[in-house]
């Protein structure tokens, strides 16, 4: 049991994790998801669910099957759905709270883009008998018949957190919640601040995407985002080395039942860690580059380590965001560098997109469940592939096998595109 | 929090809308009801929805270089933004830019809809699913394009635009993501945790594939106009509208240090979800809020600015919510600003919030909008307007209330 006090350094209620949940190319579960990371594995394969002949890029982090799941039949809604329930329910099922179908609290969603797909759009083109009606009008004509209403969830941005809130009957509104990439860490942001508030004693927060279909695909090509190092798929996520080429595209779900701590203790609930803080710094420069001194990264860390009124000295690990992209890790080097100086080289930092991919708006929430994931068992997984490091960004990267680190206090990063970035900071126990 | 909750003001306003552009242009539409609603019929018939009014974004968004980068929602989203810090004395201030917090609720963005319908045609004689990605896709889509499509990127474009940068938030899903986003701005305001936030949305009714997305739960008013309340029994549906709504939030304490002036105070906003899976679960769930915010209010006369669709369900249901305020001795007077705006989904609340300020600013309360209705009466002439409920009732999902009163220092 956690020692330490159900307040933090400001007063407010301390804010602790007592159940976690993920999903990963990896696989479904914390079991399958900590043996595999410490392990060094790659979820990273070729991409068999649809053609992909055209393409540059045709790897990706795709859901594996599982009894009862079988993601190629699953449009990109309803599999970010089916990976948000399993991962949610496995973190309240540890928190151990609440009744069946009640949780006594607010549900916080990072949701993915919902848009109707090629084979959707296709459907309604052929229902319409009227071909004078070109284009969309001939579209609605087939939606007005109603009988396409099953699709409406596609496009409807509420539709994942409405059936989350159906399955765990948590309380009011729940909460739809898009900041790019850095979506899941913002749930968990939003959950401390109501905690804080004292509007709520506890949260599942949730971040889910499972959008890895051929359109996606080319857009993120069109943007160069993109790794095209296609063979093998295992090597070609390769954070912080001076070959990385781009990110790996990569579906995946985290949850966390969030508590304050004095809710937690009271009903004789293990923490499992710490939400010290959090921090958030809107960037102004462009769609998808960060300001070149970064400014607003360095900005969101600091407020982290401010909010958890921690000093810079205290981090004993980093989970960094680190994409792969050249431009991401450059850039986050050199905000880490600002802030942490020369002490950077000794904090081991390690990036999961190595191993699962970007999970893009679950990046956040899975990342933090495999931040706690390490606190918890005193172990960083690898940044894998990591053979030829950019000399432009020396850092203490636990390169390729796991490594046995003392910890008590980690920051986790995350950052979209559209310039928005949100740190937190962990700790195995209340400051 | 421990501690006393903060007065949250609202000190700045951005309209752009069917309409009008700007405050007073709207004051004066929104009560001028003998010029009838601004209505596109012909282009998406047999569907009307409220076209925007002629804007020149670049007053508020001056580089050619980011008008390219956005579709023409994150245009009326960005140009109304401005148009809320100009009126808040924000605009062009670093120091208070760089505190100023952002909150967006956002759809989606835009699609090529006639690249989508060359790619269908192209199928329907193909058949040859990987014509797709090898032919027309990569040609016809664009990064800039693609970036447009990111509900994040509202919010991104503002803060380049405009440079606000403390913090950033975009909530989804439809009318629940303007509840949420006045209620996460209203709440951290209130408990200290911001003092300034620029929070609102922006919808563009004038889209084939948005249209498309609504028509597939048979949402949409499929004929001629007609006030939201005349249409929950002849057939249901909401009228889409363009607009862009923005609200400057802000800390009394704040306010009044910088010198700024309030139009109202915003006391609460609550929210819920009902299921909806019985009927007169809507209504229950906003009889409850209303007891929760309402109690101790005094009785009598209460201006209520209803953000009802005009969906069955959903507007039905809030009408006998409304209705039953008689009960508990309130006496709604009742205005969907739905009827003359069209229904503006992520951006209705923010605007119901806004024109609600605006006439707690100016004393007075619209007239009424249900032309040839009953549910819309005068509203008594006893004294200034002193307070206002907001209602939201999403179409599908989710509801919310704000509870706004006077302040003594208005602006008008």
């Amino acid at each position: 049991m956690m020692s330490g006090r159900l307040t933090d350094k400001k007063g407010r209620p301390a804010v602790v994790v007592t159940g976690m949940g993920i999903v990963t190319s990896l696989g479904w579960g914390k079991q399958e998801n900590w043996v595999a990371l410490k392990n060094g594995r790659c979820g990273i394969k070729s991409i068999s669910r649809f053609p992909t002949d055209g393409l540059k890029t045709t790897i990706a982090g795709t859901i594996p099957n599982r009894p009862g799941h079988t993601p190629e039949n699953y449009s990109a809604c309803d599999l970010s759905l089916a990976i948000a329930e399993f991962a949610a329910a496995e973190a309240i099922e540890q928190a151990g709270i609440g009744g069946a179908g009640s949780f006594p609290g607010p549900l916080i969603v990072a949701t993915p883009p919902s848009e109707l797909e090629w084979p959707h759009l296709r459907r309604l083109y052929l229902a319409n008998d009227d071909k004078q009606q070109t284009g969309y009008r001939g579209l609605r004509t087939a939606a007005r018949s109603g009988e396409f209403a099953n699709l409406a969830r596609h496009v409807r941005f509420a539709a994942i957190a409405d059936a989350l809130q159906s399955r765990f009957g948590t309380l009011g509104e729940p909460l739809s919640v898009c900041t790019a990439c850095a979506s899941g860490s913002s749930t968990i942001q939003f959950a401390v601040e109501a905690i804080r508030r004292g509007e709520a004693e506890a949260a599942v927060c949730v971040g889910t995407d499972a959008t890895v279909h051929r359109e996606g695909l080319i857009r993120f090509s069109l943007l160069s985002a993109l790794s095209t190092r296609n063979d093998p798929p295992q090597r070609a996520s390769r954070p912080f080395s001076r070959s990385r080429d781009g990110f790996v595209i990569a579906e995946g779900a985290g949850a966390l039942v969030l508590e304050s701590y004095r809710h937690a203790a009271a009903r004789g609930a293990e923490p499992l860690g710490v939400v010290l803080g959090a921090g958030e710094k809107a960037d102004c420069y462009h769609r998808t580059r960060s300001q070149p001194d970064g400014a607003a990264i360095i900005g969101a860390i600091t407020k982290a380590l401010e909010d958890a009124a921690v000093d810079p000295e205290d981090i004993d690990h980093i989970n960094a965001h680190g994409t792969s992209t050249p431009e991401n890790d450059r850039m986050e080097y050199v905000s880490l560098r600002s802030v942490f100086g020369g002490r950077l080289s000794d904090i081991p930092i390690t990036s999961n997109k190595s191993q699962i991919g970007h999970t893009l708006i679950a990046a956040g929430a899975v990342e933090a469940v495999i931040a706690l994931l390490s606190l918890q068992n005193g172990i960083v997984p690898p940044t894998i592939n990591y053979r030829d490091p950019d000399p432009e960004i020396p850092l203490d990267v636990v390169a390729n096998t796991a490594r046995k680190v003392s910890m008590r206090t980690v920051l986790s990063n995350s950052f979209g595109f559209g310039g928005q970035n949100v740190c937190l900071v962990f700790a195995a126990e209340p400051n | 929090m421990a501690e006393e909750p903060k007065e949250v003001w609202i000190t700045g306003i951005g309209l752009a809308t069917s309409l009008g552009d700007g405050v007073r242009e709207h004051w004066e539409a929104m009560a001028d009801v003998a010029a009838g609603p601004a209505l596109e019929i012909e282009r998406f018939e047999p569907y009307c929805v409220h076209r925007l009014i002629d804007i020149n974004f670049s007053k508020q968004i001056p580089k050619k270089s980011d008008l390219r980068q956005m579709e023409r929602w994150q245009r009326i989203g960005v140009y109304s933004a401005g148009l809320a810090l100009n009126d808040a004395g924000i605009a062009g201030e670093p120091s208070l830019l760089a505190l100023t917090h952002l909150v967006v609720a956002a759809g989606s963005g835009e699609r090529d809809t006639a690249v989508d319908s060359q790619v269908l045609d192209a199928l329907a004689t193909r058949a040859d699913t990987a014509v797709l990605a090898k032919e027309i896709l990569p040609s016809a889509l664009r990064p800039t394009l693609f970036l447009a499509q990111l509900s994040n990127l509202l919010a991104g474009n503002i803060s380049i635009v405009h440079n606000v940068t403390a913090s950033s938030r975009t909530f989804m899903g439809e009318e629940m993501a303007g509840i949420s986003a006045v209620e996460n701005a209203v709440r951290r305001v209130a408990a200290g945790q911001a003092e300034l936030v620029l929070v609102g949305g922006a919808l563009n009714a004038e889209r084939e594939d948005l249209l498309l997305g609504y028509e597939l739960g048979c949402n949409l008013w499929a004929n001629s106009y007609r006030p939201v309340w005349q249409r929950l029994e002849a057939g249901s549906g909401f009228i889409p509208g363009s607009a862009g709504a923005f609200l400057v939030v802000e800390a009394r304490e704040h306010a009044e240090a910088r010198g700024a002036k309030s139009y109202a105070r915003l006391k609460c906003v609550v929210s819920d979800r009902a299921r909806r899976s019985k009927p007169g679960q809507i209504r229950e769930s906003l009889d409850g809020m209303f007891d929760k915010v309402y109690r101790g209010h005094s009785p009598g006369p209460i201006a209520v600015l209803s953000g009802a669709s005009g969906v069955a369900q959903a507007s039905a249901e809030e009408l006998a919510f409304l209705d039953g305020l008689d009960e508990r001795h309130f006496t709604p007077v009742i205005r969907a600003y739905g009827s003359r705006l069209g229904h503006t989904v992520e951006a209705h609340f923010p605007l119901g919030i806004a024109l609600a300020a605006l006439a707690l600013d100016r004393g007075g309360f619209y007239p009424p909008y249900d032309e040839g209705g009953e549910v819309e009466a005068p509203f008594p002439q006893a004294g200034a307007l002193d307070r206002v409920l907001v209602t939201g009732v999403g179409h599908w999902r989710g509801e919310g209330l704000a509870v706004m009163e006077r302040t003594s220092d208005g602006r008008a």
